[in-house]
């Protein structure tokens, strides 16, 4: 893993072979080790490193990138070449700006140097605790463990010279019964946060809960989502917390900024420090993230402005912006959602007739103004009678919009940081909302 | 790049492991992009790479790097080597492949003309070009416009004696036209959503589509969208045009008959497959017009899906998947090929990379044509709905229920195209819906479409696949659910 001192190296080499205006460098390097399981086996096991160097130039307003990952000399040579060349080929782009100088950064620590050491070894003794798990059950597991360490740095010719390092450590698993499945997964910077055991035990008990599962009516239910439901359903609202999504009229804030678009109990913001949190503390451009207040009480409050974007809309930059040239602008990546006191099981338990979702799958947006997302339940779909969860039921495809989903929450449950597939791990509560709309069913 | 592979295979050599492979990768990339008459992207991106993969014991490792040196490659070669030890200890059966041949080749994609001799600035010219041409439609909001063109060149080395060389040249070019109005946001795209069309052709490809010539039909469209009335909900007649059937294969054919799935090794992620094994030679998939297959082959066309060699060194195949509506073949790797009696691989093993284990993924999985144009279709159609370009797509877990919604739509009476429908959507059970197919366009309605953004595995792999279909008519569909109050 490059330490900083050496991609200042790197910049100064750049530099070197660099006649623009401006110069900029983007460093991605680290290692990534993922051991995959299924049918009780590890059935892949992967590991990889490798290095990106990104070069931006800029010749009289234009620019353009130049990406390898060979650091030799003559390869550093031939990228910023190659950056200059497709650059001098542009026309002048007279929203650019002159790239940003030195920067002060919030303090993050987000690496974690046991699970940077982490070894095939180690995650396959945390898959067998997993399997053994399944095994006593009757079951089947299937599922990954996987360790990252990597780092970012961001370096121009004005003088920014960002660096963030971190760990990551993801375990899922998916426990499989002849006519049920159950689901569990577990996102942290920090390896020592995750038990394998607990996370397979979950995902086990889903799978024996909901056995034998009932075809219920399609219709709209009271509904309680678990957090990694809420996550994968909601995170397609916040690409368009952004001020280009704006410009663009793409977005659905489009005419809807200041107005009451949720219910009263829905704040939201996007927070790079929160504690469970991950990424680093500046954007494509190496400016410093800001805090930004995105929903207040259920008021579409703040949006998220790259540079660019923030200069031709009045606005002040908040260091969400992409790395340059793009086509997105910027987008908060670290959303954090205020909840409540609720666990999941005292929302069943306020429940008279309603339906348990553990996961959602292949969620797609059907309108992008509405925000109608259309998806799959998926690895444990519950029916709830008085307060009490009484059977797995096959599982439903619904057509529901984000906006109308926050409009109706009833109870919220203590936010975490919860892992999908759909979404970035973002930190939400389970909700439980009057009314979701499933519109069919499927076989199983 | 050649004596990289050998460096690492001479790691390996001697007993070290049962099977090894490896493959080296250099690819390169260029993509320009235009939003809102300026310039959205402009960037190329080159990697070099090695990854192996050894069979030890009877379990996989894999290890990869971007790192050359002598020390680096070996390394990389012990880390497999160890990553595979650690898998051994948490298996069920040892992992045992398929036979295949010694292949010793050179194999490369044809093209006419190379798109990295284009110049930038000329890219930039067209795009900006056909930008203006949707812009000058009064109601556009957005427009885009976009190229990529990627070369890869791979070596791939294993312990068998193969060596084969591949060079693969991917083009690809499309807009978009968005109008917002009226709380309503409208898109038009050209040829086809996901950026356009894709194909493993050079810069002819670009001048092929005619980027400009269209810009202001779409842009029209796009507008139009916003007086047209609502797709109606409920059960019709359906005629997908052939680039949303593409998808449509893509998502209710090519992924519950890849064998990995099917046999629980995506389960955690992309998931399972209703196309259990007992129903291989026994299940009527489709109606008896229904004949699709899986050919990476040149003879089939140009897809994402075409290759000389998979990255197991096997050799590009056809296979029926669906024969007469009869569900007759999976795509196979060599490890899975003989959990359905099958003597060999056919040939589906393909990575995104240097860095990634190759997986079972679709190759060209395509809808054979039948007879007729689409226009001869609609003539034949008293009552229904023609759906064109995918909006958005969506399918359970096991590939049953699907639901699909498309950018325009059209109101079919008494064989005429008559209004236009907007947000047009449809969904379905796989097997009830292919077993309503009653009539497929013939081969002068036929595309080969490409698919780039696939995704599957664990980390996960984008892949480009391809799907040739031709506009097709299927009965009793249900419509119009995903806007249903």
């Amino acid at each position: 893993m490059l330490p900083k001192e050496r991609c200042q190296e790197i910049f100064a080499e750049i530099l070197k072979h660099s006649d623009a205006d401006e110069t900029e460098l983007l460093v991605w390097d680290g290692t990534h080790q993922l051991t995959r399981f299924a049918n009780n086996t590890i059935t892949q096991n992967v590991a990889e490193e490798g290095c990106v160097l990104s070069v931006r130039t800029v010749y009289g307003g234009r620019t353009a990138r130049a990406t390898t990952n060979k650091s030799d000399a003559e390869s550093l040579r031939r990228v910023v070449a190659e950056s200059a060349s497709l650059a001098r080929q542009q026309q002048p782009d007279p929203e650019l700006l002159p790239m940003p100088g030195p920067q002060t950064y919030q303090p993050v620590e987000r690496y974690f140097e046991a699970t940077a050491a982490a070894t095939a070894q180690n995650r396959a003794d945390a898959v067998a605790q997993a399997v053994r798990v399944a095994e006593k059950n009757g079951q089947t597991a299937a599922g990954i463990y996987s360790t990252t360490t990597g780092i970012q740095a961001v370096l121009n010719s004005s003088g920014v010279a960002a660096y963030y390092k971190d760990t990551n450590a993801e375990f899922s698993i998916s426990v499989l019964d002849a006519d049920s499945s159950g689901w569990a997964k577990k996102n942290a910077p920090d390896a020592s946060v995750i038990n394998a055991e607990e996370l397979a035990e979950r995902a086990s008990r889903i799978a024996t809960l909901s056995r034998d599962p009932k075809e219920m009516a399609p219709g709209k239910y009271v509904t309680i989502l678990e957090s990694s439901a809420v996550l994968d359903m909601l995170g397609f609202l916040f690409p368009d917390f952004s001020g280009q999504a704006m410009r663009d009229q793409r977005s659905f804030l489009t005419g809807r900024m200041g107005q009451k678009l949720f219910g009263e109990n829905i704040t939201i913001r996007d927070d790079v420090c929160h504690a469970d949190q991950a990424g680093p503390p500046f954007d494509g451009e190496g400016v410093s993230r800001q805090a930004v207040n995105l929903v207040e009480k259920g008021v579409a409050k703040e949006l998220t402005y790259c540079r660019q974007t923030a200069q031709a809309m009045g606005a002040k930059p908040t260091g969400h912006g992409f790395p340059l040239p793009n086509d997105m602008g910027e987008a908060p990546l670290n959303i954090v959602f205020a909840g409540d006191k609720y666990s999941v099981d005292e929302m069943i338990a306020a429940t008279e007739r309603g339906i348990l979702v553990t996961r959602l799958w292949y969620i797609r947006e059907v309108d992008p103004y509405k925000k109608m997302l259309t998806g799959m339940t998926r690895d444990g779909t519950f029916y709830i009678e008085n307060g009490q969860v009484r059977h797995g039921i096959k599982n439903f495809r619904f057509n529901e919009s984000a906006i109308d989903l926050l409009n109706c929450v009833q109870m919220a449950g203590h936010p975490e940081r919860a892992a999908g597939e759909e979404s970035e791990p973002m930190i939400v509560p389970p909700l439980k909302v009057s009314e979701f709309n499933f519109t069919e069913v499927t076989k199983f | 790049m050649r004596e990289y592979a050998e460096k690492a295979l001479d790691y390996l050599d001697g007993g070290k492991v049962d099977y090894a492979d490896v493959r080296v990768i250099d690819s390169r990339e260029r993509h320009i992009a235009t939003k809102n008459g300026k310039m959205a992207d402009a960037s190329s991106e080159e990697s070099l790479g090695l990854g192996i993969r050894v069979l030890l014991k009877g379990s996989w490792g894999f290890a990869a790097t971007d790192n050359f040196s002598a020390d680096s490659v070996a390394a990389t070669a012990a880390r497999a080597v160890e990553i595979a030890r650690a898998s051994a200890g948490v298996k069920k059966a040892d992992v045992v492949l398929a036979p295949e041949e010694k292949i010793v080749d050179t194999w490369s994609s044809p093209f006419r003309v190379d798109p990295f001799t284009t110049s930038v600035e000329d890219n930039m010219g067209l795009l900006l070009q056909a930008d203006a041409e949707l812009r000058s439609v009064a109601g556009v909001t957005l427009a885009e416009t976009g190229l990529l063109f990627r070369r890869t060149h791979e070596i791939f080395l294993s312990t068998i004696g193969s060596a084969i060389e591949q060079t693969r040249l991917v083009t690809g070019a499309g807009m978009g036209a968005y109008s917002f109005a009226d709380g309503e946001i409208q898109k038009r795209s050209y040829p086809n959503s996901f950026g356009g069309q894709y194909q493993l052709k050079g810069y002819e490809l670009v001048e092929e589509l005619h980027l400009a010539e269209n810009a202001r039909r779409i842009a029209e469209e796009a507008v139009a969208l916003h007086r047209a009335d609502l797709c109606p909900r409920g059960s019709r007649t359906l005629i997908l045009d052939s680039s949303q059937l593409g998808l449509q294969i893509h998502e209710s054919i090519g992924h519950p008959a890849e064998l990995d799935r099917v046999l629980g090794m995506e389960a955690n992620y992309a998931g399972t497959s209703f196309l259990t094994l007992e129903k291989l030679r026994k299940l009527r998939y489709g109606s008896e017009i229904v004949h699709v297959v899986a050919d990476a082959r040149l003879e089939h066309g140009p897809g994402l899906g075409t290759f000389g060699y998979d990255d197991e060194g096997v050799p590009a195949q056809r296979t029926d998947i669906i024969k007469d509506g009869l569900f007759v073949g999976y795509l196979t790797s060599r490890e899975t090929a003989p959990t359905v009696g099958e003597k060999r691989s056919n040939g589906t093993m393909r990575s995104e990379g240097w860095n990634h284990t190759p997986l079972i993924r679709m190759t060209n999985v395509s809808l054979l044509p039948g007879h007729g144009t689409l226009e001869d279709l609609i003539a034949d159609t008293d009552d229904g709905i023609y759906m064109e370009t995918n909006r958005s797509w969506s399918i359970d877990d096991r590939r049953y229920h699907f639901q699909f919604g498309c950018e325009l739509g059209w109101e079919i009476r008494k064989g005429k195209k008559t209004r236009m429908l907007k947000n047009p959507s449809y969904s379905g059970i796989t097997t009830e819906f292919w077993n309503s197919c009653d009539a497929i366009c013939g081969p002068e309605s036929w595309t080969l479409w490409g698919t780039p953004n696939c995704g599957k595995g664990q980390p996960s792999q984008t892949m480009g696949t391809g799907h040739g279909a031709s506009p097709s008519r299927f009965r009793n569909v249900t419509v119009g659910i995903a806007y249903a109050p």
